[in-house]
Formats: structure tokens, sequence, C-alpha cells
């Protein structure tokens, strides 16, 4: 009941004129850059992370849980419609959704994925109201050991689980965790290389708008004239009754797998959205149509990731542990008005996270109204030149970069992270690993120093609590695991031209 | 000698299309028939799908002229043209004209005037009238 309170004086605050305002300009925004291959919901808030500076937290945050939903959304049109997936979570998609499009189903498919997207982004909101409280309360108990642990198990997930190649993940995350130790915030001067512009650390406002937007920029004006791919025109989405039958099971079992993989700390939405499409066909009674244009394929699968978005807000919001790269600048939003993030923020904050939790319902019901008519118009987007949009983006990206500080020299650190974001993309290094770990690094090394300092320097206060030593042995575990299955079977050597393609 | 058509998928590069495939009959020239792209976007509408692509072969075949398709990524569309024109020893360069309002042309351009301006043959310039349409 009490949950039931705090949501209700969530909506009452989320339904204002200027906050509604603000959750329409997300959710149109987000689907904008879901569209767009390429441009995504993490770039889009690292551009906009400025605007944290004259909006206030609660705007802010609506509006970028609406670009988040919203990049959900939009990812499957580009799938359906053109077979290039707009995000890495619609992957999936693509494989039924562009076969049934090519077969003159491109309505039926949009429209599954969209009314499959509200359902599971309902439901998962829900999922996240129930549990995201009742997870905060019990983390809140867990000292510093713990949350150590919980942090260094997040670090390794999202770099060993996720992803086709742990040594790039790694290398990535080495990188980010340098960068993260740039500064003198714990009194001795480290990797500042004399420079007193360096000595505050370089801010990650700068590094996420480097590493997503320069580096993308830079990217794509090298690979600059591609073949134009074959558009599937479409008209209103619409469903008849027996598309009705084939995809309401899929909606609630994509949900079912989205929603518990965003909650973990390995979250995305590659795995629970691939095991969607498993499922599905493993279950459909036309599953000779699979391969050829099933809905049920599409319906999963679509459910599955928006049901993910939902399930990444519950390490982001309850423990502070971010596990995508949009819930990593979500992070940065809160922590730049001066919120510490946290198990504490249900209690410390909870007009901010209750509103929130509120526009997430308000967003993902806008998102059904303006996907289902407009689904002809978000197409129309794809045909914008793209040295406009990038040149638009570099734009932003500087203007953003330099009004962290007002420091020219900002800039110069933002073209230098952003040619390593460059050639991260082009030897199919991932994002994800680094822009967590220059944001969890810092929290990392806090952890440890806090840890040590009450334990007087005993090293074994990092193994003194139950939940640490669970964590630690999880991690043996998948290390085990991992090495296990790479000493079994000799993977064939990769091709030269491995590049993943990196959706910011 | 040649004719050289610039083709888009729609009314006007159909024009296009069908006066040039007149011109090179009574002339008894080859028909270089050009749909280029600058490839800087997504879906670029002017450029020709495959589905498009096999019917525009198909009617091209029907004709009693020689005839050649050119169908490729480049950095200047109207530079595209001419330089097919020059290659092919153009007579002639077919081209649709669209309407434009002066704030369209400013802001996105104009391929026809470019085409008109630095040819080094005669440009036939036409509009939708209900010619035969090669395609349909």
């Amino acid at each position: 009941m009490d949950s039931l309170d705090l949501l209700l004086g969530g909506f009452q605050q989320a339904l204002t004129i200027e906050n509604l305002f603000y959750a329409i300009l997300g959710v149109f925004l987000g689907t904008a850059v879901g569209v767009l291959p390429g441009i995504g919901p993490a770039m889009t808030l690292a551009l906009l992370l400025p605007i944290t500076y004259s909006v206030g937290p609660d705007s802010a945050l609506i509006m970028f849980a609406g670009i988040y939903y919203g990049g959900m959304y939009g990812g499957s049109t580009t799938s359906i419609l053109l077979n290039t997936p707009g995000e890495s979570s619609s992957v999936v998609t693509a494989i039924e959704g562009n076969k049934m499009a090519k077969k003159g189903r491109a309505a039926q498919a949009l429209a599954t994925a969209a009314i499959g997207s509200f359902v599971a982004g309902t439901i998962g909101t829900l999922l996240l109201v129930l549990f995201a409280p009742s997870v905060a309360g019990q983390v809140v108990k867990l000292g510093n050991p713990s949350n150590f642990a919980l942090i260094l198990l997040a670090l390794f997930a999202v770099t060993a689980v996720l992803g086709t190649s742990r040594l790039r993940g790694f290398i990535a995350l080495f990188l980010g965790l340098t960068i993260g130790l740039v500064g003198g915030q714990t009194g001795q001067a480290r990797l500042t290389f004399g420079n007193p512009l360096l000595a505050d650390g370089i801010d990650i406002v700068v590094v996420a708008v480097a590493i997503f937007a320069i580096g993308e920029a830079l990217w794509v004006a090298a690979h600059l004239r591609r073949r134009p791919l074959d558009i599937i025109p479409v008209g209103q989405p619409w469903m008849s009754r027996e598309d009705w039958g084939r995809s309401w099971k899929p909606w609630l079992r994509g949900t079912a797998f989205g929603f518990p993989f965003g909650a973990l700390p390995a979250g995305g939405a590659e795995i629970p959205t691939f095991l969607s499409y498993v499922t599905e066909r493993k279950l459909s009674k036309h599953s000779d149509e699979f391969g050829k244009g099933a809905i049920e394929g599409v319906a999963g699968p679509e459910a599955a990731n928006n049901a993910s978005a939902a399930g990444t807000l519950v390490p982001l919001l309850a423990i502070g542990l971010p596990t995508t790269a949009t819930a990593a600048i979500m992070l940065l939003a809160i922590q730049s008005y001066g919120i510490e993030t946290g198990p504490q923020l249900f209690d410390t904050e909870p007009d901010l996270v209750w509103a929130l939790l509120a526009s997430l319902f308000i967003g993902n019901t806008l998102l059904l109204l303006l996907n289902l008519p407009l689904a002809p118009l978000w197409a129309k987007l794809l045909q914008i030149p793209r040295p406009y949009l990038y040149a638009g983006i570099l734009f932003f990206a500087s203007l953003g970069a330099y009004s962290v500080s007002f420091q020219p020299f900002d800039l110069a650190i933002l073209l230098v992270i952003g040619l390593l974001g460059l050639a991260m993309r082009r030897f199919g290094l991932p994002v994800l690993p680094l822009i967590i770990g220059v944001i969890l690094g810092p929290k990392l090394e806090e952890q440890l120093t806090t840890s040590l300092q009450i334990s007087s320097g005993d090293i074994s206060t990092l193994w003194s609590e139950p939940v640490a030593v669970i964590v630690y042995a999880f991690i043996a575990l998948a290390l085990v695991l991992i090495v296990g299955n790479g000493l079994r079977t000799p993977k064939p050597v990769e091709p030269a031209d491995d590049k993943e393609e990196v959706s910011a | 000698m040649s004719v050289v058509v610039m083709y888009s998928p729609d009314e006007f590069g159909r024009v296009a299309l069908s006066y040039g495939a007149t011109e090179a009959a009574r002339r008894s020239e080859r028909l270089v028939v050009v749909n280029p792209t600058k490839g800087d976007s997504f879906v670029d509408q002017k450029f020709a799908r495959e589905d498009e692509m096999s019917t525009l072969q198909a009617a091209l075949d029907r004709l009693e002229v020689e005839s050649e398709l050119r169908h490729e990524v480049v950095p200047d569309i109207a530079g595209a043209v001419l330089a097919a024109a020059g290659d092919t020893g153009a007579t002639l360069i077919v081209v649709g004209i669209r309407p434009r309002t002066p704030v369209g042309k400013l802001l996105l351009g104009s391929v026809a005037q470019r085409l008109i301006l630095d040819a080094e043959c005669p440009v036939l310039a036409v509009k939708p009238d209900g010619s035969e349409d090669l395609l349909a």
C-alpha cells in the first residue's frame, strides 16, 4: 500500500504541464534516435546532459526516461522496414520482422512490436515499482566490503558476459578505469602529467560525449557513402484478430525473459531477445513460418527488449549500478544534481524517484499513441543525409563539452577521447565496459579505501560479509566456466573484418 | 555518340526516360540511363530499388536502340551525369524538371540547373505530360 501511495504522489508530480511536456519531448526524441541506426539513446542522453544545468532534476529525468524507452520502440521500426537494426536490442527483431515486411505484412509487424513493447513496458515498470524499493531496502544494509564486491561484479559482468570477445571487453574496461584514475581526488595527483587542468580529473560528461558522439561521428565520416538500403513502404500499423491471438503469449513470455535479465548486473537486451526468439520458434504452432516472417518472432523479442529496459532500472535506482550505456548516462545525470546515487536514493529523494517511475507509465502510453499512427513519418527520418545529422551532433557535442567548465582544454580532451572512440569502433572494442569503467572505477576505489580505513588496513575485511563472499564465489564460478569453455572448444579464427556494430 | 537520361524512380524520371528513348531512336544513338545516389542517407527515394532496377532493365531491353544502365554511388549527382555524358560522347542530356519553391531550391539546390549550365551538349528539360510510360 505504501508503494502505491508514493506512486500516486509520483503521478501527481509527473502529470504537471511542465513534466508532461518533457515526457512528450523525451519520447519523441527517443523514437527519432531509435529509428536512426548509429544514433541511440546513450548518445542522445550524453549530448543532452548539459540541460541538467538549467532544468529541474525531475523534468530532466522524466525526459531521459522517455528517451530510453522511446529508443527501444524506434529501433524496431528500422529493423522491420530496413533490415538494419536501429539498436543492438532489436537485432533479433530484424530476422522475422523484415521477412514479414517483405511479404507485405509490415503494418502487422510494426503493430505487434509497438503493442508488445507497450505491454512489456507496462508490466516491467510495475515489476520495477514492486521490486526496486525492497531491493534497495536490503542493499542499504550492506557494508562497504559488500558494495565493493557488487561493483566488482557489475564491472566483471558487463565485460565478460556481454559482447563477443572477452579480450576486447577487458581492454575497453581497463581503458575506462584508466581514464577514471586521472586526477588528484585522492590527495595525490595521478596521470595528470603535471597539468593543473587535469588535477580535477576528466569530467565524465566529456568522456561520454566524446566516446558516443565524436567517436560515432568520425566513424560515420570514415564510411560516409554507402549504397542506400531498400526501404519497404508502409501504411498504418494494424493487426487482425488472428495476429492478436498469435501475439499475446509471446508478449508475456518476452516480458518474462526481458525483465530478470535487465535487472541482473549483466543486463542488456541482447540475451533475452535472443532467448525469446528461440523459445517462440520452439513453442509456435506455426514453426514452419519461422525464417519466412512469423509474427511470434517479432512479438516476443520486442516485448523482451522493452521489459529489459525496465529491468535495468532496478539496479540503477536500487543499487546505483548501471548495466547499460544508457543507464550509465542516466546515473551521471542524477549525480550532476549533487544527488548521491545508491540504495539510499529511495529514502533521500522519494519525490524524484516516484515521479520518475510514474513518468515511465506515462511515457509508455505516449509511445504507443505516437508510434501506431506515426510509423510512416518515422520512416521518413531515414532520408536525412548523414552530413546534416552529424554536423548537428558535432555542434551539440562541442557545446556540451565546453559548457561543463568553460575550458577550451576540455575541447582538446573531447577530440582526443573521440579519436579513441573511433579507434575502438575500428577495432571492435565495445563501448559499454569503458563508460561503466569510467563511472564505477572511482566508486570502486572509494568503497575499497573506506573498507580498509574501517578495518584499519586489515585486508580480510573484504571477505568478512556473507554477501561479499557469495558475490566473489559467483565471479569465481563464472570465471571457471568461461575459462573451461574457452579450453574445451578451440574457436575458429575470427575473420579480420569482425567489427562490432557499436550502437551508441 | 549517345543520349544520356537522368533517371529516378518517379514520374520525373519516367518522363525523361520516355523522351530519351524517343530521341535515341530518332538519332539512332546509344541510350545511357544514369541513376546515381550520393549514398549519404540510409534511404534515398530517388535511387531505384532492386525490383525497380529489373523492371527498368527489362524496359530497356525491349527498346530497339542499344542501351546502358549506370546505377552507382557518387559524390556528386550532376557530376555523375556530366561524366556519363563526357564518357559516351553525348549529343543530348534529358532531365525531368521538378517544381521547387525558391526556398526549396536554396536548401536543396538544383541538379537540373547544374546540368543545363555545365553540360557541353544541348539539354532537354521535360515535365510529366502524359507521354508514354515505358515501365508501365
